[in-house]
């Protein structure tokens, strides 16, 4: 097995045998990590660019740790939005990355699509790390893998996914992935964080939306929050953070007759107190931080997937197992 | 054609066993990693048949190579990640890797050097059941449970009950199975 | 005295009522007579002739663009005035109404008459400027209407941008009674900015997959209203340009059934692609108004068909890759349209969504009377402008060979029907097909 193209661009591209096999990959990996010495030699002498067009801790490090961890040299370049020089075309930007010679660009960008095109100019794998209000890959395959460590089967799954579902692409790369695996999907905001058309997003499992949030998680099996952008308040799309809270925060009061098994996920950084209380984040049916961990281990999986392979078709593998 | 049956493969185990504790008077430090998949299974076979001589249980466990392949992004899909176990320490111990067929030896080299990762045994020595020659290495088996020279064309498929139902070992002619 | 003859085709001109075989000779630029053919050519072989056979072809008054952008002065890299008139040769126009957003903005009669100059200098295709409403179309004050007028300005817009301010637009359409027989029209590009915000395409489905910030419908809506309500409070011309919304088309039949004063356009692309075109993120699908819904697409070609909107207009918008080739937010809205717009509008014909006479009316006739121009009909004594089309010709979409300088457009490897054969601007073949 391996995946189809030579990119991760969005789960909307990938079929449900790929994102289990990245999960089945990601599954192996997090033993790597365990260990005391944090190093597999798997991708040694290859060069992975991180290319952050926005800032961000969380995941440029883990995709960076993820290199590390298979030997990779991973380089950070982190670009201001407002300092890219104009008269450079992104295809001048893509032919000057490609002659420092990676084997992968790891790339974040606010403007949805910038991926698509930069790897139209790139041979190297192109791994889209958040474009715009597009898709952030990467995190729902950890979110899945979370899920999967604590759910046999995602089919049939009752997962509610709450926030500003219009600007974001965490929402939209777990709705693709869940759906594909039969999971059932409510989407749950106020009207104003709804963008049209969202239930069409859905393939396999039925997206729903329910502005009332209790409905909206009542039964759920796994409850996911998603981040409320406050430094989005230009575009007032909710009167105040203490309405928002009042509305759509996650509380122990509210889960009082969750199911015991259920499992609560937050892509991070939380702001406590507005869409989820300490005492929840940090409870019982938390998994935030596996998520963290998960994601080290996704991302090792998406290098190892994307760059241990051969893309050349007539390369046809040689892995059966009895000749060693 | 059948090479060895199922008791066939018993006796040599057994005396593999036997050597193993010979050659390291007795089973004291020793630790038994199979290289999976089958590896694992006699692995596991292999710590019975100690223990049943010694009355002493003795560590297995199972020690991926694939992380540490020499022919990552030169195969077109991607081996398949499978079981590392490896829940003790492994310095100053005498690590018996075992394997089902030693064929080039390069699985052997990628193992020896995932072994390293996880500590500095004492020694490390190899056990398998089937040697079929043709090595590209330099690495040469301490145990062996038969020597097969095979031609270029020839495939030894090993089956253990434990995950084919049946247990033996056959010589099949690969140009004639790609069909 | 030079003589031109064009002989053999099918004269076609809904408008004047013509259709059927007849050759037309023009004199000194002008039309002397439509006979009915008799299939001789002998006749026009002689010294002093010039003779356009077009026979199987398709004989009609000179299209007009009443919407081009020929960015010079100031981006000639995108487009000069010499390149953009030989592009509305090459694609069959005799007139190309060209918008005031130039650096520096036609917004008084030095670059009014600069643009005039170069276009003589071009020698071909006649050039009518459109004069911004506001100085340095910054939607502050009125620019010097009169003065433009009287160097050639056809018309008035801020186009590229809308007017926000509603007073402005009230006196812009006020003070523009002042000028000929009825006043001279101002052209709205209606696209509320509070309400777009920093859209990128058109707010549905598409931009929610996309993640792409959208634009609704209500933007271009609402705004149209605005300008309905201020045409019917000041009695002046109001054009609408590039309609592209349901709304919007529903909104000026509805007043032009009160007898409003507000006329409209809508370009091939909007009558032809809906934003999904914008998938796979190609930036020449990214144009302001936005590309919009299927529904959309049927309501602006009901418009068109039912006579709400007077013309099919290029908004030729050229662009280099420096604004096309960067992030899709960032990237520069348009296409160029000059040498698609009669292929793909007979496209449309030749699928039986818009009659021929529609067609040809609204890339005649159409925009000559919304634009108050003499011209685009087959008459006597009229300047000779025509468009000889070869209707069975068959082509493909190369951005490559193009004359427009720039080549942004969406329609790349598109096999259409039918191009220009000749271009003839006041009895002069400015442009002949190659075979």
């Amino acid at each position: 097995m391996r995946l189809k193209k030579k990119d991760l661009l969005g789960i909307s591209e990938l079929d449900p045998d790929e994102i289990r096999l990245i999960i089945d990959t990601a599954r192996n990996f997090k033993e790597v990590s365990e260990r005391e010495i944090k190093k597999v030699p798997t991708l040694r002498g290859r060069t992975v660019i991180n290319l952050f067009y926005e800032p961000s801790t969380r995941t440029r490090t883990s995709f960076e740790i993820a290199a590390k961890r298979m030997s990779a040299d991973a380089i950070n370049i982190s670009i201001s939005q407002s300092s890219v020089s104009k008269g450079e075309t992104l295809k001048d930007t893509a032919k000057n990355l490609e002659a420092m010679r990676p084997d992968c660009i790891v790339v974040r960008h606010p403007v949805a699509g910038t991926p698509h095109m930069l790897s139209r100019h790139l041979n190297c794998s192109v791994i889209n790390a958040g474009d715009g209000m597009r898709e952030h890959p990467s995190q729902a395959l950890l979110d899945l893998l979370t899920i999967m460590e604590h759910k046999e089967e995602v089919s049939g799954l009752k997962v509610t996914i709450v926030g500003d579902i219009a600007h974001s692409r965490v929402a939209r790369s777990n709705i693709y992935a869940l759906t594909k695996l039969g999971a059932e999907v409510t989407l749950s905001g106020p009207p104003t964080m709804i963008p049209p058309g969202i239930e069409a997003l859905g393939s396999g499992g039925a997206v729903t939306v329910e502005y009332d949030f209790n409905k909206a998680i009542n039964g759920a099996d796994v409850i996911m929050m998603l981040r409320l952008q406050l430094e989005r308040q230009g575009a007032p799309l909710f009167p105040t953070a203490r309405e928002y809270s009042n509305l759509y925060g996650l509380s122990s009061e509210r889960l009082k007759g969750a199911k015991d098994d259920l499992l609560i996920l937050h892509p991070g950084p939380i702001n406590r107190g507005v869409e989820i209380t300490p005492d929840v984040a940090d409870g019982p049916y938390s998994l935030i931080i596996d998520q963290v961990t998960n994601g080290v281990a996704v991302r090792m999986a998406l290098f190892y997937l994307l760059l241990g392979s051969s893309r050349d078709d007539r390369a046809e593998g040689n892995t059966s197992e009895e000749d060693g | 054609m059948i090479v060895l049956d199922e008791r066939a493969i018993a006796r040599a185990l057994t005396r593999i066993a036997h050597e193993i504790l010979e050659k390291n008077t007795g089973s004291r430090d020793l630790v038994l990693l199979g290289i999976p998949t089958r590896g694992n299974a006699l692995a596991q076979r292999l710590g019975a048949k100690i223990a049943s001589i010694e009355g002493e249980e003795v560590l297995t466990g199972s020690v991926d190579a694939t992380l540490y392949r020499d022919d990552i992004g030169l195969t077109g899909d991607n081996p398949p990640l499978k079981e590392m176990d490896i829940q003790f320490s492994i310095d100053g111990k005498i690590v018996v890797l075992v394997d089902d067929v030693l064929f080039t030896g390069r699985t052997i080299r990628a193992a020896m050097n995932a072994l390293m990762d996880f500590g500095r045994p004492a020694a490390i020595q190899l056990a398998v059941l089937i040697d079929r020659g043709h090595r590209e290495l330099p690495i040469r088996p301490d145990y062996v449970g038969k020597n097969l020279p095979t031609a270029p064309n020839e495939g030894v498929r090993v089956r253990l009950e434990e995950m084919d139902g049946v247990t033996s070992v056959i010589l099949i002619d690969k140009t004639s199975e790609k069909k | 005295m030079k003589r031109l003859a064009i002989a053999g085709g099918r004269v076609f001109d809904p408008e004047a009522g013509i259709d059927g075989l007849f050759d037309i000779i023009a004199m000194g630029g002008r039309v002397a007579s439509i006979r009915p053919s008799t299939g001789d050519m002998e006749a026009f072989s002689g010294d002093g002739w010039t003779l356009v056979d077009a026979t199987g072809k398709l004989v009609l008054p000179g299209l007009i663009d009443i919407h081009t952008h020929l960015r010079e002065p100031g981006f000639e890299y995108k487009e000069t005035i010499t390149s953009g008139v030989a592009a509305a040769a090459a694609g069959g126009f005799t007139a190309i109404l060209c918008m005031a957003n130039t650096e520096p903005v036609n917004d008084c009669a030095s670059v009014t008459r600069y643009i005039l100059n170069k276009a003589a200098e071009a020698l071909g295709v006649r050039v009518l400027p459109i004069g911004a409403v506001s100085v340095g179309l910054k939607g502050e004050k009125l620019s010097e209407m009169a003065e433009l007028a009287g160097a050639g300005c056809v018309a008035f817009s801020d186009d590229g941008l809308p007017v926000v301010d509603g007073a402005l637009m009230r006196r812009a359409l006020e003070y523009s009674l002042l000028f000929g027989k009825g006043g001279l029209p101002v052209i709205s590009h209606a696209e509320d900015p509070s309400i777009a915000c920093s859209g990128a395409m058109n707010e549905g489905p598409t931009s929610t997959r996309l993640g792409l910030p959208g634009i609704p419908s209500a933007a271009e809506d609402s705004l149209v209203a605005r300008d309905i309500a201020l045409a019917e409070l000041t009695g002046a011309h109001l054009h609408i340009a590039h309609v592209s919304t349901r709304g919007a088309v529903e909104l000026i039949r509805a007043a032009r059934k009160r007898g409003v004063n507000v006329t409209s356009e809508v370009t091939p692309h909007h009558l032809m692609l809906d934003d999904s075109a914008v998938d796979g993120f190609d930036t020449d699908a990214k144009m302001s108004p936005p590309l919009r819904s299927r529904d959309d697409i049927e309501a602006v070609r009901e418009g068109l068909i039912d006579g709400t909107i007077d013309a099919i207009a290029t908004d030729h918008a050229p662009h280099s890759p420096v604004e096309k080739d960067i992030e899709f937010s960032s990237a520069a809205n348009g296409i160029i349209g000059l040498e698609t717009a009669l292929a793909l509008t007979l496209k449309l014909v030749n699928e039986g969504i818009l009659p021929l006479e529609t067609a040809v009316k609204s890339l005649t006739s159409g925009p000559a009377k919304v634009m108050g121009l003499a011209m685009g009909q087959v008459k006597i004594g009229t300047d000779a402008d025509f468009t000889v089309v070869d209707t069975e010709r068959e082509w493909t979409v190369d951005p490559k060979k193009l004359l427009s300088k720039s080549k942004n457009t969406p329609f790349a490897g598109w096999k259409l029907k039918g191009m220009a054969s000749h271009t003839i601007v006041a009895g002069e073949v400015v442009f002949t097909l190659k075979d």
